[in-house]
């Protein structure tokens, strides 16, 4: 498992019904190529968050592809239209398996 | 008639050099829209005779775009690092079974200490850096290995550190037992070093506000240190940034954690008192 890894959200916690809202989301990760090699010549295996995700009350609000030129720390900012309280669920997908999670809850009214 | 056009274009071009607007601009630093900081201030006192009118942080001398990154911690690239200082500053290391927080508790004890540092130690009579500080706690009170003194794991700590001081105005002693290091950082600050032959006072006294090639050059203030530069996605000591400052004039440089750096440190921070310690910043 990568070193380090921590996800970080920022989500308004209430929001009219309807509003458009801003999410900001952070994910600290080494994003490794896969195409360095280190000082002895081998190359560094790729070790890359390849897939982000945030889904609403279960549905689907952005699913990212994530390739290796995708530098250290990806970060992702976009607009998501609030219907109803809910959480926003988000997920990102290590190479190596892990899947790190963070949930934001934001209320209506 | 087309060429004394052209002529007259370029006639005008040459005549304002200033033109590319490379002065400082006069936006306010606020963070996280409630914390105002202090990025102008008048010059401190023993600068009377400094070629310049008051102090600046190097906030002014950033794009709109990099200055934005700092207004914000969830933008502020370097919090990421902020983080991983909290976790060692948690970690337990060394032969003597301690963490930080086994003596210091929550790391908001160490609320103002970067603004005064670097400072006398009476104990070690000595000025000691914040870093020195680190790595003297490391090796005595914990029987761990101290860090490399630009080490990502020491700015890390650092911008732990100096997070917890900021908006307090930098406030350096440079009187009593400090004097004779601070003037000796004096000297280092205006001696011309190198095969370019510049000294610090050469660009970021004479000609703070001009371009150097590309880059925009700034009154070099430490007060934003530890600082996250874009140029290589990691946080930046102060010694570090030193060492490539000279090194830039072709110079051999003094080592990172030398009398000569901390004399240096020391007269540069007193160049600031009266800002706000910005630490982590964003810089280009």
């Amino acid at each position: 498992m990568a070193e380090g890894v921590r996800p970080r959200v920022k989500a308004p916690k209430s929001a009219d019904a309807g509003e458009v809202v801003v999410i900001k989301t952070l994910i600290s990760h080494k994003m490794e190529s896969g195409q360095r090699k280190d000082s002895d010549g081998n190359v560094i295996p790729r070790s890359i968050i390849n897939r982000f995700t945030c889904d609403f009350n279960g549905e689907n609000v952005v699913d990212v592809k994530m390739e290796p030129a995708i530098s250290t720390n990806p970060y992702f900012e976009f607009e998501a239209t609030v219907p109803e309280a809910g959480d926003f669920q988000f997920t990102w997908y290590d190479d190596d398996g892990s899947v790190y999670e963070d949930t934001k809850s934001v209320s209506v009214g | 008639m087309k060429f004394n056009a052209m002529t007259a274009v370029a006639a005008l071009m040459l005549a304002l050099p200033g033109a590319v607007a490379a002065d400082p601009d006069d936006d306010n630093l606020v963070i996280n829209g409630e914390q105002e900081m202090t990025t102008k201030a008048p010059l401190p006192a023993h600068m009377e005779d400094a070629n310049m009118d008051q102090i600046m942080s190097g906030w002014h001398f950033r794009s709109d775009e990099t200055q934005a990154l700092e207004m914000d911690d969830f933008d502020n690239p370097g919090m990421i690092f902020v983080d991983a200082g909290r976790d060692q500053w948690n970690a337990v290391e060394g032969s003597e079974g301690n963490s930080c927080a086994t003596c210091h508790e929550d790391p908001s004890s160490m609320e103002g200490v970067r603004a005064v540092y670097p400072k006398w130690d009476e104990k070690a009579g000595e000025v000691q850096t914040v870093a020195m500080q680190i790595n003297d706690c490391r090796e005595n009170n914990m029987g761990a290995e101290p860090y490399g003194y630009t080490s990502g794991q020491m700015a890390n700590m650092e911008a732990l550190i100096a997070l917890q001081s900021r908006g307090m105005p930098v406030d350096v002693t440079i009187d009593g037992p400090a004097e004779e290091m601070w003037e000796k950082g004096k000297e280092i600050y205006y001696t011309r070093y190198g095969q370019l032959e510049l000294s610090c006072a050469n660009c970021h006294e004479d000609n703070y506000g001009n371009m150097i090639r590309a880059d925009h050059l700034s009154q070099g203030q430490i007060n934003g240190f530890p600082t996250y530069r874009l140029k290589n996605a990691r946080l930046n000591t102060a010694h570090g940034r030193f060492k490539g400052c000279i090194r830039d004039t072709r110079a051999h440089t003094f080592d990172p954690g030398s009398d000569e750096f901390v004399a240096l440190e020391l007269y540069v921070a007193s160049r600031g008192n009266g800002l706000s310690v910005e630490g982590p910043s964003v810089r280009n």
